[in-house]
């Protein structure tokens, strides 16, 4: 199975600037085998409420299709400012989709959480297809999805 | 150039356009199967709450509504926390069966837009309908050049084999495939950025929502507003989250609307631009238009008859090019052949005439027409064999001549002969060479004898202008070429009736049956089932060649498909190879020959008086079309024979068609009885009834001898005077009709 990696420390050192400790978390999503065409996924942050904070990371190269990944296309109300620099292929089903980004610490247990919307054309949205709270206890523990995700796992070095 | 512009990326093209073209067919009926199985309520008869509401009762975890163009409702649903999505029916929201897109349709739709290959596929794809566009287009210019000009682009198309077929296959289609490829050359362009994307004016989320308490999604009045064929897409908010709203999508715009109030906010109607993006996808998928879908389908199922027969004409064209070398430079030779060829068949006779030129001594220069030099300066003969293409134009090696003629010198008494090849079909036959010929006239060169047509490239016209030609220049030139020959079918005998032995005219009816034998595959394919038992008519031609011989000898059929038989009339030919080889034959013995279609020689049909002239065996097609007169229009036979008593060919039959009013009058001149009289004879003396009949507007056929038609021709010229008419009038309007031997 082919792993992308991605390391972006870099841009994520420089949404959020205000922090001093940054922590690499790997993100794993594997899909399911749900038989259509290479997917769109959007990782990104809430609150404990479900409120859109930021952007992880974006499957997918054609941003007229983003507005199918329905929360967080309306969480960042399709800025382009909010996934710049962030994005990459689809991906295929059955496949894993590996991103290591830099989190500030603060970020970890403090009650936010990780969701992952999903799309596949002329197949359903879904909407937090994965809803992951960003602790240190769950960090390693596989989340299953509610869509197209297979599994979720985060790992925190 | 047009047509290499239409050849090369045919060619190219024509397999991965066979991958596109199929797909297509197959993506093609899609619209009208979900059409079939969709119901669709009257407009004005359900909104999109009412559809909403029904929905929910059945999906209490609805997500999501989607409406298809074609009319399929399908809900998206939770249920324990399992996504799950069905077809549903608008008029009650009931489940019609779980919602799964066919993995199958989506493997082909991929590989009619990526060949499974994503971008760089779909770069491909789109580089495919940029071709089809093109080769749409050069198509059409290519056949109204071949029609003789955009006007007679509808009109029947004359020609046979691969070529006809592609050119009737290409106007049947060409609307369905220009619009498939131009819409597809749109979607691929904006794809990649080469045509601006229409912005999809996205509503923004609203910033503040009431907030208040959900009302039941029938009372919301934004949804009630709009009626559920409009219905793109309806997404609920999320259960027990008082901030969301319902995002609303329909054909005309796209907004949200408040879960409490029912009120439209952010609405966004479509762009133009959208929605000219928007049709020009429908327009290439059917979607929602089944019909067009069909259109498109089928126009597209000609694509792998137009691939192969374009190939095959193509293939055609290429294996008739070879040539010959140029023979003797432009300095030394003293006889030059100058070639004007479209297909390249011209060619294959040039090169026979070259060859039995130089085995008579000569020193031959042979060159495209195009190639025609400012001087020959040894040169006493200047040949040119060219065909014509379209409506009397040159074709593509002669299409620089008349401008480089008017810079020729020719030297003092500098002869030319100009031999046409054309198809009797066609309405102008061998203008082009007619042309030349005049041209060439008034440089002043010397013209030794009027342009010979030959008739879809016969070989016996061919052998016997050579004779003449030999003849004048005092050599023997003994031409062979045979351009095609034409696959052949076994016959049988079953037949004969023999005439006219008694006054040494030795003449017989021959009846053969077809040995049935069947056709292998690439017969069936390359569509030669037409010259192995093609279904004829009488006054087509029946091709035999003599054991030992190559060049088959054409004979006028008396009989039609229907018939079951071929029957000719063979008046044996003293020393004649072939006739005397028809006239050994007895009942039982079998022999191979083909048939060509003649069409340039059929009675008009309809009540057209119709006069029939012929002389000994030229009887044979004439009594063929009055045995097919069983509408009993009328027709008049003027015949000549020898002796009444011994080659009277059809006597009986005639006698028959004579009672049952198939033959309106009969008559007759014999030259070894008492009147000593020939048809000539028999016509002048019926001089003022022929007169009338013309008058009334009928058409005359002759069949017969070269030396008896002119006679006709003549005698018709004086019977016509009186009237300010003459043959070459009838014959422009398709009103005297030859068929001479």
């Amino acid at each position: 199975m082919k792993k992308i990696l991605f390391a972006l420390g870099l841009a994520a050192v420089m949404a959020v600037p205000a922090y001093a400790q940054a922590r690499e978390v790997t993100f794993s999503t594997q899909l399911s085998n749900y038989g259509g065409d290479g997917a769109y996924l959007a990782l990104y942050l809430t609150d404990a409420d479900g409120q859109y904070q930021e952007t992880l990371w974006i499957s997918g190269e054609k941003s007229k299709y983003y507005k199918h990944l329905r929360d967080w296309a309306r969480g960042s109300g399709l800025n382009q400012a909010e996934y710049d620099g962030l994005t990459g292929a689809s991906v295929s089903s059955g496949r894993t989709l590996n991103v290591t980004l830099e989190l500030d610490d603060a970020l970890i247990d403090s009650g936010y959480q990780v969701r992952v919307d999903t799309a596949v054309e002329d197949m359903r949205d879904n909407r937090s297809d994965v809803v992951a709270p960003l602790t240190t206890e769950g960090s390693g523990k596989s989340v299953a999805g509610r869509g197209y995700v297979q599994s979720f796992v985060y790992n925190l070095k | 150039m047009l047509r290499k512009l239409h050849g090369w990326p045919g060619l190219v093209a024509a397999l991965l356009l066979l991958v596109l073209a199929t797909t297509g067919v197959i993506l093609s009926v899609v619209p009208a199967i979900e059409r079939a199985g969709a119901t669709i309520p009257a407009t004005g008869q359900i909104s999109v709450a009412d559809l909403a509401e029904r929905v929910v009762a059945h999906y209490p975890g609805t997500e999501q509504i989607e409406r298809s163009l074609s009319g399929e409702v399908v809900v998206y649903y939770s249920r324990d926390r399992q996504p799950g999505a069905d077809l549903v029916n608008p008029l009650t929201g009931e489940g019609i069966a779980p919602y799964q897109p066919s993995a199958f349709l989506r493997w082909v739709k991929n590989l009619h837009r990526s060949f499974l290959l994503d971008d760089a596929g779909r770069m491909l794809a789109g580089g495919l309908a940029v071709m089809m566009l093109l080769l749409c287009l050069s198509g059409m210019f290519l056949l109204a050049r071949r029609m003789g000009g955009w006007k007679a682009i509808l009109k029947p198309i004359a020609g046979s084999g691969s070529s006809r077929i592609h050119a009737e296959l290409a106007r049947f289609a060409v609307i369905g495939l220009l619009l498939s490829a131009l819409t597809g050359s749109y979607m691929s362009a904006v794809r990649f950025g080469l045509l601006p994307e229409a912005a999809a004016a996205e509503p923004s989320f609203p910033a503040e929502v009431s907030g208040g308490t959900p009302a039941p999604v029938s009372s919301l009045l934004a949804l009630k507003n709009v009626d559920a064929n409009e219905l793109r897409e309806l997404v609920f908010p999320y259960p027990n989250d008082p901030s969301d709203v319902y995002s609303l999508s329909t054909t005309q715009g796209s907004g949200f609307v408040d879960q409490a109030t029912g009120e439209l906010l952010q609405y966004q109607p479509r762009s133009t631009g959208n929605q000219f993006q928007h049709w020009m996808i429908r327009l290439h998928t059917g979607e929602g238009l089944w019909w067009l879908g069909l259109i498109l389908g089928m126009a597209a199922l000609t694509v792998p008859a137009l691939s192969f027969t374009g190939i095959q004409v193509w293939w055609q064209r290429r294996s008739t090019s070879v040539r010959l070398g140029e023979g003797a430079s432009i300095e030394v030779a003293d006889v030059v052949i100058l070639v004007g060829s479209e297909g390249n068949t011209t060619w294959g006779f040039a090169r026979d005439l070259q060859n039995k030129l130089n085995q008579a001594g000569k020193k031959v220069h042979c060159a495209p027409m195009n190639d025609l030099a400012k001087r020959y300066p040894q040169a006493s003969v200047l040949f040119v064999l060219t065909s014509t293409y379209g409506d009397g134009d040159a074709p593509s090696s002669a299409s620089q001549f008349m401008t480089r003629l008017e810079h020729f010198q020719a030297n003092d008494g500098l002869e030319f002969v100009v031999l046409g090849f054309g198809d009797q079909q066609f309405p102008k036959f061998c203008q082009y060479a007619l042309d030349v010929d005049a041209a060439l006239s008034s440089k002043g060169l010397q013209q030794v004898n009027l342009v010979t047509r030959i008739d879809r490239g016969s070989a016996i016209q061919f052998r016997e202008w050579g004779e003449a030609i030999g003849e004048h220049m005092g050599i023997s030139l003994a031409l062979t070429h045979n351009p095609a020959p034409a696959a052949t079918a076994e016959f049988e005998l079953v037949e004969r009736v023999d005439y006219g032995v008694a006054v040494n005219a030795p003449t017989s009816i021959l009846r053969f049956r077809p040995v049935q034998d069947r056709r292998n595959l690439w017969q069936v394919l390359s569509f030669r089932s037409r010259s192995n038992l093609p279904s004829f008519e009488a006054g087509d031609l029946f091709g035999v060649a003599p054991p030992g011989d190559n060049t088959a000898r054409l004979y006028s059929l008396a009989s039609s498909a229907s018939d079951g038989q071929l029957e000719i009339c063979v008046r044996k030919q003293t020393n004649g190879l072939c006739s005397g080889y028809l006239h050994s034959l007895e009942p039982g013995d079998r022999i191979s020959g083909f048939i060509q279609q003649n069409p340039g020689f059929r009675p008009a049909g309809g009540a057209t008086p119709i006069i029939l002239i012929g002389a000994g065996a030229g009887i044979g097609p004439l009594a063929g079309f009055i045995r097919k007169n069983t509408d009993r229009n009328p027709m008049y036979l003027y015949w000549g024979g020898r002796n009444p008593q011994s080659d009277f060919l059809y006597q009986p039959e005639l006698g028959c068609y004579l009672d049952d009013h198939r033959l309106t009058g009969l008559n007759t001149a014999f030259s070894r009885s008492a009147e000593k009289a020939y048809v000539q004879d028999a016509i002048i003396a019926d001089e003022s009834a022929l007169r009338q009949l013309i008058e009334k507007g009928a058409q005359v056929l002759v069949c017969g001898g070269r030396d008896m038609a002119s006679g006709v021709s003549q005698v018709f010229d004086s019977i016509l005077k009186p009237l300010h008419m003459d043959v070459d009038e009838l014959r422009a309007e398709g009103r005297y009709l030859e068929d001479v031997y």
